[in-house]
């Protein structure tokens, strides 16, 4: 029994270690290319976290293992070891995938609303905030002082009078 | 009668934006090639490897860029109305065959019927992303001068060529 749950215990840790092997392969490679040139690997890191991955969409190029991510992050050490700009890199992917690659979109005609609507919501909200208080300071001023009468029940009632029926 | 009406015009305006955006499918990228040229290729051919295929050798015609793959699931679900499309022979249609195994591709094909003219290897995937593929199977309709004039992400469905791809390809054939 003893002998059998070892066998266990020790297939499960062999293939747990081949399970992490994997990735641990592609860091590998990541690493190898970021000790040969860590200065333009730096620049791919820093595009890539601008650039979004279009397989799992709410994943940054720089944090996705999905095979396009791979390629394209290839893509773009080529074209730094080429001496591109990474406006040129940015233009490049722009070109192919639009403007959907970018975390930040440009402002244009069809971004108006987007980049616009937040500052839009913020000036109705005060605005409508203004008016309410001014509608309140109307209603403040023009209601009638309280005439003598009720002052003097207001007086009998805080004093503790029984309010007269 | 503002204080009841403005709590539902507010509401409605929710609903409108909740009505055009919850239809809309997120993973459908607007594709920035709409009317642009097609990014040009040279590649060998699935078949006959020897042979190229260059985008300039489809001047003059409209034709269809299939994307597609023997690893690719959803292909298969496409692959049977390509099939019939294609012994219509309306269009030429051209298969990219996009990061696959040669032998996987030629094996799929012989079992699945190949409804290509021609099918190219991108085995890199380079011609993808010049093409912005982002996601197999896509489609494009390229017309005579070269342009791509629509692109379909995902699995074309019987309704989609038929009431979008198709008449756009007798449009553009006039």
């Amino acid at each position: 029994m003893r002998a059998l749950f070892t066998l266990v215990f020790f297939s499960a840790t062999v293939v747990l270690a081949q399970q992490t092997q994997a990735p641990a392969a592609v860091e590998g490679q990541l690493a190898q290319a970021a000790a040969s040139d860590p200065a333009s690997e730096a620049r791919l890191l820093l595009l890539a976290e601008e650039l979004r991955c279009l397989v799992c969409q709410n994943e940054t190029l720089a944090a996705s293992h999905a095979d396009l991510a791979i390629d394209l992050k290839n893509q773009i050490r080529e074209q730094i070891k080429a001496g591109k700009s990474d406006r040129e890199i940015i233009d490049y992917l722009v070109a192919r995938y639009g403007d959907f690659v970018l975390y930040r979109p440009p402002l244009k005609a069809s971004t108006i609303a987007l980049w616009g609507g937040p500052f839009a919501l913020l000036l109705f909200g005060l605005a409508f905030m203004v008016r309410q208080l001014k509608a309140r300071q109307r209603s403040l001023q023009s209601a009638t002082p309280p005439s003598e009468k009720e002052i003097a029940r207001a007086q009998q009632l805080l004093n503790g009078g029984e309010p007269r029926a | 009668m503002a204080r009841y009406l403005a709590p539902l015009g507010i509401f409605a305006v929710l609903v409108a934006f909740f009505f055009i955006g919850l239809k809309r499918d997120p993973r459908e990228v607007p594709s920035p090639l709409i009317d642009k040229p097609a990014p040009a290729f040279h590649l060998p051919q699935l078949h006959a490897t020897d042979q190229q295929l260059g985008n300039a050798d489809m001047r003059g015609k409209v034709w269809l860029l299939n994307v597609w793959a023997s690893w690719c699931v959803t292909c298969l679900q496409e692959h049977p109305l390509f099939v019939d499309f294609a012994r219509e022979k309306i269009v030429p249609i051209i298969g990219l065959n996009y990061k696959d195994q040669r032998e996987a591709a030629l094996d799929w094909l012989s079992k699945r019927g190949n409804p290509y003219d021609i099918s190219i290897v991108d085995a890199d995937g380079r011609v993808g992303i010049d093409y912005g593929v982002y996601g197999v199977p896509e489609t494009f309709v390229i017309d005579k001068q070269g342009t791509i004039r629509y692109k379909h992400i995902g699995a074309v469905t019987p309704e989609a060529l038929r009431d979008t791809i198709l008449p756009l390809i007798r449009k553009l054939q006039s």
